[in-house]
């Protein structure tokens, strides 16, 4: 079961997302975005950075890169498809989740942990966890509010104190399937002791869950 | 051809920006101010002679890139 961590000229989360996901038994490997196919990957994980400068909008530009077109064949076939930060940015931009994410309500980048609640349990990032359970995990962004006009957004985790104005206090979102999610804070900065919490092992091992039961919901 | 792009959030969109600078300019005295929105402006210059084309296309553009159609709104304007 291998994950493809994609990487846009701006990324800079992708080695600890490897990390984290070999710490927790699983295999991965970092792929350029001009790659076209994804065709030896389980699931797929955009990590969080500054893709493309974040010029026009965050994820804009990146929705558009020659590896988003096997992406989203993926999210369509119910593998496993998740965005932190950055790429939970793109994701909103390419259409795959809903809504997209503006500046922080009171416009200042947030870089501290957090406290998280899980809402939903029937997506990628939070199989494992149990409804109602907290995960302290870091936030580290500026384009972290997240709105949706059309309310139809299904909230797989909130903030217990909405730091940047979320809607529904949402921190990770994801879509109808519940294969495809974004999470705003960081899970790979979470998952030993020495970094200040373990939290975000539950939502990596329930990402890493769903590659074996791939795919999540069948087609 | 010259073309103008605003792209403006739409208003029932928070504009965390446009809100800071408005308390801003209350700050400075200017209290009679509201409705400060952050627009953002695009000028290109596009080939070709027919006006109604080249604004089919660059709205196209628009719909593809330039605006964000979960939040923002585009007027396109031909200008020679």
């Amino acid at each position: 079961m291998r994950t493809a961590v994609i990487v846009f000229p701006g990324t800079n989360c992708e080695h600890d997302v490897v990390y984290a996901l070999e710490a927790l038994g699983g295999e991965a490997e970092i792929v350029w975005h001009r790659e076209t196919s994804l065709d030896d990957f389980d699931g797929v994980i955009l990590p969080g950075g500054f893709a493309h400068g974040d010029y026009l909008r965050t994820g804009a530009i990146a929705r558009f890169s020659p590896v988003m077109s096997d992406v989203r064949r993926m999210a369509e076939n119910g593998a496993p498809v998740l965005g932190i930060c950055n790429g939970f940015q793109m994701l909103c931009e390419a259409g795959l989740l809903p809504g997209a994410l503006i500046a922080n309500r009171d416009l200042s980048f947030i870089c501290r942990f957090v406290d998280l609640e899980v809402v939903d349990t029937d997506t990628v990032i939070t199989r494992l966890a149990s409804e109602g359970e907290r995960v302290r995990i870091p936030l580290n962004s500026y384009e972290g509010n997240w709105v949706d006009p059309s309310a139809g957004g299904r909230v797989a985790l909130r903030y217990v104190d909405n730091p940047n104005g979320s809607q529904a206090r949402a921190a990770a979102v994801a879509n109808e399937r519940g294969n495809v999610a974004g999470i705003m804070p960081h899970p790979e900065r979470g998952i030993e002791d020495i970094l200040g919490s373990s939290d975000g092992q539950v939502l990596l091992e329930s990402f890493l869950q769903s590659l074996v039961d791939y795919p999540l919901v069948p087609a | 051809m010259k073309v103008t792009v605003t792209i403006n959030r739409r208003p029932e969109i928070a504009d965390p920006e446009g809100t800071t600078v408005e308390r801003a300019l209350h700050d400075l005295g200017y209290t009679e101010t509201s409705g400060v929105r952050m627009d953002r402006v695009v000028h290109l210059d596009v080939k070709g002679d027919d006006a109604v084309a080249v604004k089919a296309l660059v709205e196209e553009m628009c719909r593809r890139l330039l605006a964000n159609p979960v939040l923002e709104d585009f007027e396109v304007e031909v200008t020679s």
